[in-house]
């Protein structure tokens, strides 16, 4: 396929370091756009702040990049009004669950229909590697340069626990499975989410000797460590400790806010 | 042929606001409750679903504000309402309505503060809040309504001008009009001036967002209907990506200022009551505090005191030049406002103090009552 089709060419080159995991993650938004057959003017691509929160100014729809944590709100907004539009926000690990971490659940415990592409590299990109509320526990950052005390956030378990529609995790190394999860994500009704766990060798590869320095040892890391959510069933938390843990987590269809709200709409006129 | 009959209601200033909204053509209120805005939001949520609208209760403010911005981008014309604490958390996305020109309403309806305050409680401290209270030098509009009537009436100006000039408007009322009751004459739907955005006439090509019009504000597409464009809180060129260049940077804030600076005549509202030149004092007033201003002057007037009131209606863009005017002869002037001030030090920035401006303030929940006025009119 063609991607440049999709992509701003006068945008480029983009702010992403070499070997960042973002770009991975974009080019299975635009290949599933292009198997979807979505129009350009009917996708809406929203953000918050950081580097995955930069994706909108190289896209060619709708776009709009918003205030750090913001975008679900600014989305639900524009869903409830144009519900015709495919509303897509891209998200970072802090800005969808730290200072958005409030939104996030909501949206989810609401149902609204949108998709929900959250980059997690469990680090702060943008600010120059802050720890965030994925950073694993006694894990270095800039701010936590003795290890991180914090527990970490599962973003996917919350998702399912706040009441989203589908929720699916996987890595910027398993390429196949994120074009499959996000498809699903994109076509589902109500609020769906797509949690991809990104290479940030700026930040976090250089601070966590683990997963070694480079994008592609940070690719290899991922592979090394992912187990299928139906494998880790039957393993331990300490067989777990540093695992990758992906797969689907939830997938049922329920009433969406705006079918709930139609029956609201119908009330008001009895 | 009989007259029509006249729709005569008697409701509260905030309902005043939610009909007055509908009125406009509001189709999406998002808010969060907080005394003494609540009853906006109550209205609301009954009345917008029958008129096929959306309410949405958000988790907090933050999001209230940015679910209008969005709905406004997807072509409605959006609201929200609060009081207090949740202003303060507005401000961040009320400055991204500002910088990406984004036409909403927000209406704040004053309580005492700081912090939780007084919550049920009258108030008008929230005034240089709504002026700077996002960060940055930005644009903006706030109406200070004195009647029930008078906010059905600006808030369908808020409405007009936010769409008119591409901004946020504040509707700065406070409690003691939220919740006073009297008569209204709610007017005829179809006598209503409604003025909805200017929309691209150029074609998708052409169409620059942040355009540097000679009217100073761009046309806006909203979005899905054609014009795929980029909207962001950073500083943008006029195809509204982000720029670093000082020049386009220079250019883009320029006209974003200016677009309501020089559009001020158009903005600016003030009421002028009994201002001549005879007129030895000049009281200066607003909201809520312009009624008890009014009946000071009238019992003042009935005793032979030459004194007028200019009711500030714009409070931002300040009136200065109103103010200019209406001083005219005089010999001093009043500023009651609950607050320790804030207009007051406009008013003496504005009359570059050529006259004695009497403060006279009050921040402890009650209202200034006509006898206190009456009292500087007379002595002060
Ligand atoms: C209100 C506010 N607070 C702080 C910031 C600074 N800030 C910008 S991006 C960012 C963190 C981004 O991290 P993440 O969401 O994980 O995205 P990434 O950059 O890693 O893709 C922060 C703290 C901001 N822009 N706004
Ligand atoms: S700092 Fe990290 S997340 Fe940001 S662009 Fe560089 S590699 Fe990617």
């Amino acid at each position: 396929m063609d991607y440049l089709q999709y992509l701003r060419k006068d945008k480029m080159p983009h702010i992403w370091c070499d070997g960042c995991g973002h770009g991975i993650i974009l080019k299975s938004i635009l290949r599933t756009i292009d198997t979807l057959g979505w129009e350009k003017d009917n996708i809406a691509l929203i953000s918050g702040i950081g580097c995955s929160g930069r994706t909108p100014g190289y896209v060619d729809f709708n776009t709009l990049h918003t205030t750090h944590g913001r975008a679900i709100a600014f989305a639900t907004g524009l869903k409830l009004a144009n519900p015709k539009l495919h509303v897509i926000v891209v998200t970072g690990d802090g800005d969808a669950t730290a200072i958005g971490g409030n939104h996030f659940i909501h949206a989810a415990r609401r149902n609204l229909d949108i998709n929900v592409i959250v980059f997690n590299n469990r680090i702060y990109g943008m600010t120059g590697g802050q720890c965030s509320p994925t950073t694993p526990t006694l894990k270095k950052s800039t701010t936590t340069p003795y290890g991180n005390p914090d527990s970490a956030f599962d973003i996917s378990r919350l998702a399912e626990a706040a009441g989203a529609s589908y929720v699916a995790r996987t890595t910027t190394f398993h390429v196949a499975k994120m074009d499959q999860y996000i498809k699903a994500c994109f076509l589902k009704k109500g609020f769906s989410v797509v949690e991809a766990y990104s290479n940030c060798p700026t930040s976090y590869g250089k601070m966590n000797k683990e997963t070694g320095r480079r994008g592609v040892d940070m690719l290899l890391y991922q592979k090394d460590n992912m187990v299928p959510i139906e494998k880790a069933k039957d393993m331990s938390d300490e067989e777990l400790q540093g695992k990758l843990v992906t797969g689907v987590f939830v997938d049922r269809n329920i009433p969406d806010y705006t079918e709930n709200y139609s029956i609201v709409k119908q009330n008001s006129k009895k | 042929m009989s007259e029509p009959k006249k729709n005569i209601k008697m409701i509260q200033g905030n309902t005043a606001c939610a009909e007055a909204a509908i009125a406009a053509g509001c189709t999406f209120f998002a808010g969060y409750p907080i005394t003494p805005s609540t009853e906006i939001a109550e209205v609301l949520s009954y009345r917008l679903p029958m008129v096929g609208g959306n309410f949405i209760q958000m988790e907090d403010e933050i999001a209230s504000m940015g679910a209008i911005i969005g709905a406004s981008l997807g072509g409605a014309k959006a609201m929200t309402a609060t009081s207090g604490p949740g202003f303060s958390l507005k401000q961040e996305n009320l400055g991204f309505a500002a910088m990406a020109e984004i036409p909403c309403v927000v209406v704040n309806v004053q309580r005492g503060g700081p912090s939780t305050g007084l919550p049920t409680h009258v108030a008008q401290a929230d005034v240089m809040q709504a002026r700077w209270g996002t960060h940055g030098d930005h644009p903006i509009i706030a109406l200070c309504p004195t009647s029930v009537s008078d906010t059905y009436r600006l808030t369908l100006r808020a409405f007009n001008l936010s769409e008119k000039y591409r901004t946020p408007v504040i509707l700065l009322t406070d409690e003691l009009i939220g919740h006073l009751t009297e008569k209204i004459e709610l007017p005829e739907p179809g006598s209503i001036e409604i003025i909805n955005r200017q929309k691209p006439t150029v074609s998708p090509e052409k169409y620059l967002p942040y355009e540097s019009t000679a009217s100073l504000v761009p046309p806006m597409a909203n979005f899905g209907e054609g014009y795929r464009y980029h909207v962001t809180g950073l500083v943008h060129d006029e195809t509204g990506f982000p720029t670093n260049d000082s020049d386009k940077a220079a250019l883009m804030l320029a006209r974003l200022n200016d677009k309501i600076e020089k559009n001020r005549d158009d903005i600016v509202e003030v009421e002028e009551i009994h201002i001549d030149y005879e007129m030895e004092t000049l009281i200066i007033a607003y909201g809520s505090s312009a009624r008890s201003a009014n009946r000071a002057m009238i019992t003042a007037r009935e005793e032979g005191h030459k004194v007028g009131l200019l009711v500030l209606k714009t409070i931002w863009p300040f009136p200065e030049k109103e103010i200019q005017q209406a001083m005219r002869n005089a010999k001093k002037i009043i500023v009651p406002e609950l607050n320790l001030g804030q207009i007051a030090h406009e008013v003496e920035w504005a009359t570059n103090r050529r006259i004695p401006i009497i403060k006279l303030n009050r921040i402890n929940g009650e209202s200034i009552k006509p006898s206190e006025i009456h009292k500087v009119i007379t002595q002060g």
